[in-house]
């Protein structure tokens, strides 16, 4: 036996990873700047394979970083600049106590800042990455930019959130690439398809936020500050990618339309542009003016090893989302003043349609409600004042609905004050086995073609009646056989009919029943996990439909006794 | 004395201009402990009033007095004064904000003094000074440091500010080898849940939930919620409010993305029809008992053993309503009931046919029984052979005492009683016929007695006692003895007279045993509800643990010629299975089970007592607690 002593734990996984506190040692943070420097790098704890080996034997809860990312961290510029700024704040406080306002003004000149555009590069090698995790960038800029210019945090940030929210609004609409949008309880769900890349926000709902005092907003403000950044470069990009001018420039044509007398009634100079493309009602310039319409056919090649058929599927597919992009085509919007004009502006710009709004509501009207080629207005009052005969008068879900269903719905289920069909969630997809709710049932038959049928549900009804009728019939037959039977005293031997379905069916639920016996342990355990869930989903789903039912029989009995009453 | 702006005379009056206590704006607490409360005007002291209010007083007072309200208690003289209407309207006038001179025009227009208009005159007379025309020489000072710091090269001009946020195209030299290595440790967060229909503002009407439900979701934790909010209903889009916990959710979601740990876990993905064991199909395994067919009904209490003749004509049980009876197999007839004086704790047939007789044990006694049943050559002969015993010249001292028994008993059809010192539990014979093993319910070492039928000798095996015995068996083929006790099962050789092997069945604790006719191979059931089968050449571990069964088992039995073996068990079924042993060494027994034959119904939480297989047809015989045989064919 030769060789030192091997001692525990200084080898493997133990030095792999490094707890916080000591990380924060190393990099000589306070645990702040060390919170902020994590937001910013990306840094998160790791939950090692075997926490009791990296805890070097104690099982007390711990966090782990891999130390790989603390060594990285070390070389980190932006660190050099907290301290940077730390001095400078120590420096402002003794200049302000001094009361030397000069020199507060010089070193306000010169307060340290820094850049994040290598933090994103590093963090995002390929454009692709970026695009993957825009979900929580653009949700936050949302929050963001809705939040009221007081207190909470910088003007300056809410406004360049509001400026990239903006951008990424017009791309959206630029590129027509949104797919879904959901009108939640907590907020609008809005998803859209970047480069091939399933881009889903959130955008609350248009109040002024309660702001509650038990979130850090410092945390949110880093995050932030990381978020602009990023989405920044990638609106930058994504302009360019669609040969759009960034900073995004109005269209002179419809800049020229958008011209009102009043302007300065809406905002500041400094602002008014800025409202104008958040108006969301004119097109963008573009660097090299391109021919008005360039969807020039082309020519498909199948991928190597796709067969024709697939080829075929993927023709079709492209077709319906062709058709689903020009969705609105053609039609002409108008917003009463009641429903949220953002969001139905967005929606319907962002599918072809054309929008407008009172001009007293907002900068960027294009015409007015007395226009006689507006084909549609959207109302979300049980009653209108002054109707048109020409256009349809919907509510906004119907606007909502057609996107999600990909095709102009009937506009009858929609009309004001109507109670309204329920929103589905596009983003389901029923696996077999889930619950369907009926109404989404309707529009897929409604998406293949097929037409409604007008109120099945009491022709079953009297079917089912008269189904039960015969059945009464039948067995009074059978009670008369029954009776002859007794009185005659000798009845045939009946051959006894063996149902093979059945009899195969239970010979093959015996042998797998038997097999399951057999089962190795481990294996039991995995199987009875997985058919566990499996039978709460499908006691979910009983349960949901049978709730339905309940629900659709009280509504019929409710009808039935208005009915009777009247 | 200030004197008071007021145009009106009366309240200054009231306030400074009469005043008869001259001590000043002093508090009059300090004159509490004195009969006065101050001087007036001659400096004479005045005196408090000899009684003052009570509460009587001022109750009766502001009852009585029409003034009261407008009576106000000037502590400086502590008199009442009651005011004026005049006084009372400015208290009126100050009250709701107003000014106290009534008179005052408070809207009258304002004089700028400082107009915007360039006057000509100047605002003051002063003369212009001197500083203002001359250079200031301390400016000047000031300059030229400045001009000889810039010349020296220590102020530099200012740095152009950088406009921060200048978007350019970050990744315009993408490479793909900018990718670290530490990109290949990332673990990307997980996205944001997409939301369910539940989530509609406007959701379908099975999505709500029920008043109990909701009651329900407000009792549980935040965390254990499975929705974390409520769902609710809305006619219309213009109703929806805001969600008030927008900001909450958006921070929780910060704080997951970097402050929770990650982990990289695969999720299996498997078909749950991929876990299940590919056996052969019973159907191929065939024969095996697959359906009830006989129900021999006769007993009164349960049936604790079963025993088939070797030629599987007849069939033997024992109950505890202290009968064994003996039945046709293939008719259910019971030929013969036979009182014996206690419950039967075990039965055996003789496995010799050329000997006809049971074995029976009860209480202390082991009786040897001809039913008769057999060919009378065979039966007759039975007798002979036992009547044939000759005392042996020297007596030998027993441990149990052998008995002929007396007339009556013997027109019963007993043959020889065995009383022993304790009660028996168990019996079995060795396959030749000739030995008897028997199993005493004892904690000492005679635990386990072999008596040899033809010399009527008996024999204690064992000098120590090794753990209760459960139970005993004769291998079929070879001198070996098994003696399972609670955790084991122990192999000796009979001949070498020593411990060949113990079997370590891992279970609480063994209940019966069986051996396969090849002899090598032995299963046990225990209470635990498993069966291990342990194949002797293999190891002394089981070579399989089946729990197929949800209780205790309470029999299990091996097939003389079809490889099968079937189990009882407290749930009240029967579990046949397949265990086919090959004469290749190298290939392990296949079991696989092939029917569950259910019939017995529980009493007082037993099932199946027993399980016995016929000799030669693939039939199971189960007695139960419920006081019946059944033949499962």
């Amino acid at each position: 036996m030769g060789g030192q002593q091997q001692k525990k734990y200084e080898r493997g996984s133990a030095t792999n990873y490094i707890t916080r506190n000591k990380a924060r040692k190393k990099l000589s943070l306070s645990l702040a700047d060390f919170r902020r420097l994590c937001i910013l790098k990306g840094i998160y704890p790791h939950e090692p394979k075997h926490k009791k080996k990296v805890n070097k034997g104690s099982t007390a809860p711990r966090t782990f970083y891999l130390l790989k990312d603390i060594r990285f961290l070390l070389h980190e510029p932006i660190v050099g600049k907290f301290r940077e700024y730390k001095i400078f704040v120590r420096k402002l406080r003794k200049a302000y106590g001094k009361g030397e306002w000069a020199g507060v003004q010089r070193l306000r000149e010169n307060k340290p800042s820094y850049k994040l555009d290598h933090v994103v590069k590093e963090r995002y090698p390929t454009f692709i990455d970026a695009i993957r995790d825009m979900d929580d960038a653009l949700s936050m800029c949302f929050l963001f930019s809705t939040f009221a210019r007081t207190g909470k945090c910088h003007v300056q940030t809410i406004q360049l959130c509001r400026r990239l929210c903006v951008e990424w609004m017009n791309y959206v609409i630029a590129s027509r690439s949104l797919r879904k949008v959901f009108l939640s309880i907590k907020g609008i769900y809005y998803q859209a398809d970047v480069l091939g890349q399933l881009v889903t926000w959130l955008v609350p709902y248009q109040f002024a936020h309660n702001h509650p005092t038990d979130v850090d907003y410092r945390v949110m403000a880093t995050f932030t500050e990381f978020y602009t950044t990023l989405l920044g470069f990638i609106n930058f990009r994504l302009y360019h990618s669609i040969n759009l001018a960034y900073p995004p420039k109005l269209h002179s044509k419809s800049e020229t339309e958008l011209k009102t007398e009043h302007e300065e009634d809406y905002a500041m100079e400094s602002e008014s542009y800025l409202e104008k493309l958040s108006a969301l009602s004119a097109t963008l310039s573009r660097v090299i003016s391109a021919p008005e319409d360039e969807d020039a056919e082309l020519d498909h090649f199948p991928a190597e090893g796709e067969d024709a058929e697939a080829l075929q599927v993927r023709e079709k597919q492209q077709k319906g989302l062709d058709a689903q992009k020009r969705l609105f085509e053609g039609l002409k919007f108008f917003l009463s003043r009641e429903v949220p004009r953002e969001p139905l502006a967005f929606v319907i710009r962002c599918f072809g349609g054309q929008v407008s709004w009172d001009q007293s509501l907002c900068m960027g009207s294009t015409y007015n409600a007395t226009d006689e080629t507006i084909t549609h207005q959207v109302v979300d009052r049980p009653n209108v004042d002054k109707k048109y005969i020409n256009r349809y008068y919907v509510q906004p879900q119907w606007v909502f609905d057609c996107v999600n269903g990909k095709m102009l719905l009937p506009v009858e289920d929609y009309f004001p004050g109507v109670t309204l069909p329920p929103h589905l969630s596009p983003f389901m997809e029923e696996k077999d086995g889930d619950y369907v709710p009926p109404e989404k049932l309707k529009l897929m038959a409604l998406q293949r073609g097929e037409k409604p049928e007008e109120e099945p549900e009491e022709e079953e009804e009297e079917e089912g009646d008269e189904a039960n009728a015969d059945e009464d019939y039948d067995d009074d037959e059978e009670e008369m056989d029954n009776k002859e039977a007794v009185s005659v005293m000798v009845t045939p031997g009946k051959v006894k009919a063996e149902n093979k379905m059945r009899l195969e069916y239970e010979e093959k639920a015996e042998e797998k029943h038997l097999a399951i016996m057999m089962m190795k342990k481990k294996e039991k355990y995995l199987y009875d996990k997985i058919m566990f869930g499996k039978r709460r989903t499908v006691r979910e789903a009983n349960k949901l439909a049978a709730k339905r039912k309940a629900h659709d029989e009280t509504l019929k009995a409710n009808k039935k006794k208005k009915g009777k009453k009247d | 004395m200030v004197k008071f702006l007021g145009s009106s005379r009366t309240p200054a009056a009231f306030l400074h201009g009469d005043i008869r206590n001259t001590v000043g704006n002093v508090p009059m607490e300090w004159y509490q402990d004195y009969p006065h409360i101050g001087y007036d005007l001659e400096g004479k002291k005045i005196f408090k009033p000899i009684r003052n209010k009570d509460e009587l007083d001022e109750f009766l007072d502001k009852m009585e007095n029409p003034d009261y309200w407008r009576t106000v208690h000037d502590k400086m003289t502590s008199t009442d004064i009651r005011l004026t209407d005049e006084q009372i309207s400015l208290v009126h006038r100050l009250q709701s904000g107003q000014f106290g001179d009534v008179n005052f025009n408070e809207y009258e227009p304002y004089i700028d003094f400082f107009s915007g208009e360039t006057m000509i005159h100047p605002v003051t007379n002063r003369p212009q000074d001197k500083r203002s025309f001359i250079p200031s020489l301390i400016e000047k000072e000031k300059v030229s440091k400045m001009v000889h710091a810039i010349k020296m090269g220590w102020i530099k001009p200012r740095k152009p500010k950088e406009s921060d946020l200048q978007f350019y195209d970050l990744w315009a030299k993408e490479d793909p080898n900018a990718i670290l290595g530490r990109h290949k440790m990332h673990v990307p967060a997980p996205k944001m849940k997409l939301p369910g229909h539940e989530e509609s503002y406007n959701p379908p009407p099975e999505y709500l939930l029920t008043e109990e439900e909701r009651l329900a979701w407000e009792q549980q934790d935040p965390e254990d919620r499975k929705l974390s909010f409520l769902p609710q209903k809305f006619s219309c889009l213009r109703s929806v409010p805001a969600y008030s916990r927008f900001i909450h959710e958006r921070f929780e979601r910060c704080l997951d993305l970097y402050l929770c740990p990650r982990q990289r876990k695969m999720r299996v993905n498997v078909d749950p029809e991929d876990l299940i064991p590919k056996l052969p199909k019973p159907r191929d395994l065939q024969p095996f008992p697959t359906i009830q067919s006989l129900i021999y009904r006769g007993h009164s209490s349960l049936v604790r053993c079963i025993s088939l003749s070797p030629s599987g004509q007849w069939l033997a049980s024992g109950s505890d309503d202290c009968t064994v009876r003996l039945w046709e197999v293939s008719t259910g007839r019971c030929m013969k009931t036979v009182e014996v004086g206690g419950a039967v704790r075990s039965i055996v047939w003789n496995p010799n046919p050329a000997i006809c007789l049971v074995a029976v044990c009860f209480n202390e006694t082991v009786v040897l029984l001809n039913p008769y049943l057999a060919d009378k050559l065979v039966y007759n002969a039975t007798d002979q052979l036992i009547a044939s015993y000759v005392e042996p010249e020297e007596e030998r001292p027993q441990p149990v005492q052998w008995q002929v028994p007396e007339i009556e008993d013997s027109d019963k059809g007993f043959r020889l009683i065995i009383t022993h010192p304790k009660s028996v539990k168990q019996v079995t014979w060795h396959s030749k016929g000739d030995y008897l093993a028997s199993v005493l319910s004892d904690n000492s070492n005679m635990q386990v007695l072999i008596h040899q039928v033809s010399k009527r000798r008996s024999q204690n095996p064992f000098r120590k006692n090794k753990g209760l015995v459960q139970c005993v068996s004769f291998h079929p083929i070879r001198p070996y003895f098994f003696v399972a006790s609670q955790r084991c099962v122990r192999v000796y050789n009979l001949i070498k007279q020593e411990l060949m092997k113990k079997l370590m069945a891992n279970c609480k604790w063994i209940s019966s045993m069986a051996i396969h006719p090849g002899g090598d191979n032995v299963i046990c059931g225990s209470y635990d509800s498993r069966l291990s089968w342990f194949d002797l050449d293999l190891s002394t571990k089981p070579y399989k643990v089946l729990r197929h069964h949800k209780k205790a088992l309470r029999g299990v039995a091996f097939h003389k010629n079809y490889p099968l073996f079937a189990s009882g068990s407290d749930d009240g079924s029967v579990i046949v299975c397949h265990g086919m042993v090959y004469n290749d060494l190298l290939q392990n027994p296949l079991i696989v089970p092939v029917k569950v034959l259910k019939g017995h119904t529980l009493t007082h939480n037993l099932g199946v007592l027993d399980v016995a297989f016929h000799p030669t047809q693939p039939w199971v015989f189960s007695s139960g607690a419920d006081a019946t045989i059944r033949l499962f064919t």
